[in-house]
């Protein structure tokens, strides 16, 4: 493998993300409905909104694994430098009962790298103690994933996050069920990988937390009710309007008719 | 005292090396056997942890029909019910994985649809020609009547599964802890799937010239089962039930061959056995551990 050039610090023009009238959903009824805009490289955006508004939906078509009902999602770069997205969906489906340990699951964040065949070498196993470090788990590598409390647990996913070295990172509620402590220490990576230009996405349902380390907010109720700095988005009116939206999918819609402008 | 010693030394030689130093058939099936167990041991323990352990009886069932075939073209050939299995179970496993991708049906309903249907197509097909006595040789086996040819298949198959093993170790494993971070990043999911689900229907097949359709799945699940309670890794787990699989081979020999019972079924009764003493008292969770009063650390 040939070395890439090194980063330019503050700028990762090809991590940018576009929506095109875009309408994601499940049995042609729309989950994110007709929503347009760019989330450009480098930014630190949260998504909020009630539940069922579309969030972890959006994030799962920017993940590749819902295709859209309509429109498009354009990720930057070319169809050879289109960038890595690492996703952490809010229930990772993950078995825990398997007789695997934490270092190896998170040595599978290598897999860009390694692929089903190379070898994991020495470099990787201190990318992969650094890893553990940083999330705070370190020394407790041997130990089995099903040992470990559901905080603990969290830490091993963002370290394994962090192995990905993606430059785009989605977060579907990823402080679920986490105490303070944990909270903080998990922020604290996020708020790093911000440093290093990444582009990071999350959905998340703490406002508090996202007026503290998020600039840009999505405010989403199926569609966008706004889209901004995140003080300009979270403002009372808007909350009040993202809440009235209903959760029930209606069994006897009609088709859109905004597909046809 | 060195005639008691003597004696002793002659009652276990008879006992346990005899069989095999008199008789030939004795040494195939010995030989047959560990090929077998070499191969079902690691497949089987993936099939546990992936929660597949009825996968195996619905796969056995699927490969009668063209084990049959294969009976009916050409009699109580084994190159020929091979073929014939193999290419059922593998027919049986792409349609339910074709089924489960483009319908609402989940793996396991549309698996037993098809094995069910293939189960009642075989029975149909062994009963137009031939009687119940070429029934049973399907579905019991006959270890003891192990011929060359079924002997290369069996160490084929052994040595096609483990190697296809290697190569697919890590995606199999990381498809197993977490299928959908394995989605994300790669596609080798959906053909990792697949082709272990081949390594199964092989090692059935392979299985079922010794022991049959139905039995062959005891010499994969109730190993694996067993190195549950005595490993709390993967490799070791492994490396217990292939250990197991293959003792209980050689347990299973030795005591048809005293008893005169027949030899596939004893196989599986041994490892049943073995089973029950891992269930019992094997460290890892074992229920007597249960019931030893143990302190708790400090930490």
């Amino acid at each position: 493998m040939i070395a890439s050039p090194a980063k330019l610090p503050g700028s990762l023009p090809d991590s940018e993300i576009r929506f095109d009238d875009l309408t994601l959903g499940y049995d042609r009824h729309p989950a994110v409905h007709h929503l347009s805009g760019t989330i450009p490289g480098g930014s630190l955006l949260a998504i909020v909104g009630p539940n069922g508004a579309g969030k972890s939906t959006l994030l799962k078509g920017v993940a590749g694994a819902l295709a859209p009902l309509n429109g498009r999602i354009e990720i930057g770069g070319t169809a050879e430098t289109r960038p890595r997205i690492a996703y952490l969906p809010q229930l990772a489906a993950l078995d825990r009962t398997f007789p695997i340990s934490v270092a190896d699951v998170v040595a599978s964040g290598l897999w860009h790298n390694a692929g089903l065949f190379r070898r994991i070498g020495p470099r990787d196993t201190a990318a992969i103690d650094q890893a553990l470090a940083a999330v705070g788990l370190a020394g407790f590598e041997r130990r089995w994933i099903g040992s470990l409390s559901g905080g603990q647990f969290q830490r091993a996913l963002f370290a394994r996050l962090t192995l990905q070295d993606a430059p785009i990172i989605l977060l579907d509620e990823p402080l679920n069920a986490v105490d303070d402590k944990t909270a903080a220490d998990l922020l604290g990576l996020v708020k790093r990988w911000h440093g290093e230009s990444r582009t990071i996405v999350a959905a998340l349902h703490d406002l508090h937390v996202v007026r503290g380390l998020f600039p840009q907010t999505l405010l989403l109720a199926r569609e966008a009710i706004a889209w901004g700095r995140t003080d300009d988005v979270l403002t009372p009116s808007n909350l009040t309007a993202a809440r009235r939206m209903s959760e029930v999918f209606d069994e006897h819609a009609h088709e859109c008719a905004r597909n046809a402008a | 005292m060195r005639a008691k010693r003597g004696m002793m030394f002659d009652a276990l030689y008879n006992a346990l090396i005899a069989p095999f130093a008199e008789f030939d058939f004795m040494r195939r099936a010995l030989v047959g056997s560990i090929a077998l167990s070499l191969g079902a041991g690691p497949v089987g323990v993936f099939m546990m942890l992936r929660r597949m352990s009825l996968f195996g009886d619905a796969m056995a069932h699927a490969i009668l029909p063209g084990a049959a075939i294969g009976f009916l073209v050409s009699g109580l050939s084994l190159g020929a019910m091979t073929l014939g299995g193999l290419a059922a179970g593998i027919l049986v496993v792409l349609l339910a994985g074709l089924v489960t991708r483009n319908t609402a049906l989940k793996e396991d309903a549309s698996l037993a649809a098809f094995y069910l249907i293939s189960l009642a197509a075989g029975v149909t097909i062994v009963s137009l020609k031939g009687s119940n006595i070429d029934l049973l040789h399907v579905l019991f086996g006959s270890i003891l009547a192990l011929d060359d040819m079924a002997l290369m298949l069996l160490a084929g198959i052994t040595t096609c599964t483990l190697l296809t093993l290697a190569v697919l170790y890590r995606p199999l494993v990381v498809e197993c802890v977490d299928p959908g971070y394995l989605q994300s990043v790669s596609r080798a999911g959906g053909p990792t799937h697949l082709i272990f689900l081949v390594l199964v229907v092989m090692t059935l097949v392979g299985g079922f010239s010794a022991l049959g359709t139905l039995l062959a799945v005891g010499i994969m699940m109730l190993p694996a089962a067993s190195a549950r309670f005595w490993a709390s890794e993967l490799d070791g787990m492994i490396v217990a039930a292939t250990l197991t699989a293959i003792l209980s081979s050689l347990i299973g020999l030795i005591v048809s061959y005293h008893s005169g019972l027949p030899t596939g079924p004893v196989i599986i009764l041994s490892t049943g056995c073995l089973y029950a003493i891992s269930l019992l008292f094997g460290p890892r969770g074992g229920l007597v551990t249960r019931f030893i009063p143990r302190v708790h650390l400090e930490a």
